[in-house]
């Protein structure tokens, strides 16, 4: 089995579904010749040529439109907006025309766009770029929204994303882009969506999460071992829609969760997530279930980054203070 | 120096007009070749377009349509511009382009059920090649430039066609529409129905350009005005953008000049407020319908026995298309939830069951 960065695997997802499905195109800014501000589309157009992989005029609203038109005539677009945080710029594209296209047509005309895009903090990048916006698409019916946090999901996830028959977000964290390589199998295979893994099982209280905070939840419950507490922790992978059965099969099992995320408080993944669990899990719980978040402020510039995100003591603390509670 | 003046531009964008208001043929030259019974068949298209606009009003006060925005004075230019296409041709309209999509092959039922707001209105048949009228402006504009490059990619010789208005041509997506079917010369033509009022902002208060077709300039792609009250020659026009796409020659802005003699929609809009008297009588005298019925009777090939026997056949359609646009199902939640998505995740299938059970009492 290969050694894959998330990049590495997500070209390949990318190669893959090129091969296999001559409607797959791969467009967007500087994803042609340069493969990509990232090169996660490094060398696909020399492979596949200018026809199936192409540069996009600078018009994050273009690419939307164009996604939708091109999927009008029977193709698979897979479109990257350069940084999610120029998704303002196509939210009537994705909002208001490809979530809605099955439903506006009565079920004859579909949008199986995958939207790639880069996002997430601790890179330091301007203004902008790293905003975690997954809650502005999570509220979206029609549209599934995914973030993977290790290089084997991420292939897996975008080969299910390419193949869906309705348009999907997949949000790429950057920190996680090259920070660590992971076992890829080098054929295709497919992970499913909508579907949260276990990252690591536990009797004493569940974290749920998702994206780069998986790895910080991940070294919080080492910490806490090292405290005999022991956290199961759960990856959400898939934000639109959440697995409320995992959770729910977890929270049974602890009676006890803490909810982290990138993003701030308001609204958000977090809440929904907790919102399930009251729904269903209530008479499980021994104590309030409690988010670990990023405050209520905008995305801040990069020199106060480090500050304002969360990192693996908030997640033990809050874990604490729902034990102790 | 070779700067070109912002004058030396404008002058360039003239009126392109074939039949003039007293239905004479003024520019021989530019005579598209149609036949006698494809002149007829435009005349009768525009006649049962005009009926049809009164009775949608008329059903509309009764509280028997829904969301109507009338058409009337603009069937030229609607319906001139569809009649240059191929069956094949893509159609992405706005919400007054109704009429472009029943002509490509909408039946008339389903137009009156996207009136009254019923998913079946949007259902387009198998084989009719448009997409339901777009509601946010402009938004159509980029589609338009991605089912082009679709088309081109595919090797057909067909195009995407587009509608909007004055005001749409202000929308940040139709600049972005008009380059990107530049940048990958895809068979696209965009067609801005200049109405002079966006609801009730005036034209010159959109824009500081003379013309709209001039804004095909930026873009690299082809712009023509036209008399949009003149079919003749947005027939034409079309056609020459048509040839054009197909053979790679680049996409096409057309700006057509015409007038809608109604409110912008049926929703309360009172057009007495942003326009005199003088000017609705000023465009009525351009009318579509009378000069070219001048034009078709001085061929002698048209009478007011023709016309009245279009008058009734499109009263009787019209009946016929309410009548089964009655018996549409009355809507479900259920039916909303099942096209959210090609297989419904968990939320959704558990407001599936509790809404079977609600519709079920």
């Amino acid at each position: 089995m290969a050694q894959m960065t998330m990049i590495q695997a997500i070209t390949d997802a990318m190669r893959i579904e090129l091969k296999n499905d001559e409607n797959v195109l791969i467009f967007g800014e500087d994803v042609g010749k340069n493969g990509g501000v990232f090169r996660a589309t490094e060398g696909l157009q020399k492979e596949f040529g200018e026809d199936r992989v192409f540069d996009t005029p600078l018009a994050e609203s273009g690419i939307g439109g164009l996604s939708i038109g091109l999927a009008l005539q029977g193709y698979r677009p897979v479109p990257e907006i350069q940084f999610f945080g120029f998704v303002y710029e196509v939210m009537d594209a994705i909002s208001g025309q490809m979530a809605r296209l099955r439903y506006r047509s009565g079920g004859v005309y579909h949008a199986p766009i995958t939207i790639r895009s880069p996002f997430g903090g601790g890179v330091k990048t301007p203004e902008l770029h790293a905003d975690s916006l997954e809650g502005l698409m999570a509220q979206q019916p029609g549209l599934k929204v995914i973030i993977p946090s290790t290089p084997y999901d991420a292939k897996g996830l975008l080969i299910s994303a390419i193949r869906d028959n309705d348009p999907v977000i997949f949000l790429e964290h950057m920190k996680l882009y090259r920070s660590f390589r992971d076992e890829v199998p080098e054929e295709e295979y497919t992970v499913e969506i909508g579907k949260a893994d276990v990252k690591r099982e536990g009797k004493d209280i569940t974290i749920i999460t998702y994206g780069a905070m998986v790895h910080s939840s991940l070294k919080a419950a080492e910490e806490l071992e090292k405290e005999d507490i022991q956290a199961e922790v759960i990856d959400l992978r898939t934000v639109s829609p959440i697995d409320v059965d995992t959770i729910i099969e977890s929270v049974n099992k602890t009676g006890r969760a803490i909810v982290v995320q990138e993003a701030q408080k308001q609204a958000g993944i977090a809440a929904s997530v907790v919102a399930e669990i009251n729904d269903r899990a209530i008479l499980s719980l021994e104590a309030p279930v409690l988010r670990v978040t990023a405050p209520d402020t905008v995305f801040p510039f990069s020199a106060a980054e480090d500050v304002w995100l969360p990192d693996y003591k908030d997640i033990m603390e809050k874990a604490k203070q729902v034990i102790n509670f | 120096m070779g700067t070109k003046t912002l004058t030396q531009i404008e002058e360039e964008f003239e009126t392109f007009q074939i039949l003039n208001e007293e239905g004479e043929i003024v520019n021989e030259d530019a005579m598209p070749d149609l036949s006698d019974e494809d002149l007829q068949e435009l005349m009768t298209r525009m006649v049962y377009t005009r009926i049809w606009d009164q009775r949608a009003i008329s059903l509309n006060r009764q509280g028997r349509l829904g969301f109507y925005a009338p058409v009337a004075g603009q069937e030229a230019s609607a319906l001139g511009s569809q009649y240059a296409l191929d069956k094949e041709d893509f159609i992405l309209p706005g919400y007054r382009d109704v009429p472009q999509i029943v002509y490509h092959g909408l039946p008339l039922y389903q137009a009156f059920l996207f009136s009254r707001g019923h998913f079946q209105g949007n259902q387009i048949p198998e084989g009719v090649n448009v997409i339901s009228p777009q509601i946010i402006i402009g938004a159509q504009i980029t589609q338009a430039a991605g089912v082009a490059l679709g088309l081109k990619k595919r090797g057909k010789k067909n195009i995407a066609i587009t509608y909007t208005g004055d005001g749409g041509a202000s929308q940040g997506d139709f600049y972005e529409g008009l380059n990107f079917a530049g940048a990958y010369n895809a068979p696209a033509v965009f067609v801005v129905q200049n109405n002079r009022f966006a609801i009730s902002v005036p034209v010159e208060k959109q824009s500081a350009a003379k013309t709209i077709a001039q804004k095909a300039v930026a873009a690299g792609i082809h712009g023509v005005q036209v008399d949009g009250m003149d079919v003749l020659a947005v027939y034409a026009a079309t056609q020459q953008a048509r040839e054009r796409a197909v053979n790679e020659e680049g996409p096409t802005l057309i700006e057509t000049l015409t007038y809608r003699y109604g409110p912008h929609t049926m929703a309360g809009d009172d057009p007495t407020r942003y326009r005199t008297e003088e000017m609705d009588n000023e465009w009525e005298k351009k009318d579509p319908l009378v000069r070219f019925r001048k034009y078709l009777e001085s061929k002698d090939l048209w009478s007011e026995e023709k016309e009245n026997e279009v008058v009734d056949q499109a009263k009787e359609d019209i009946k016929a298309a309410i009548k089964k646009a009655d018996e549409a199902p009355k809507q479900k939640v259920t039916d909303l939830i099942e096209n959210m998505y090609e297989e419904l995740p968990k939320n959704l299938q558990e407001q599936m069951e509790e809404y079977k059970e609600k519709e079920s009492k």
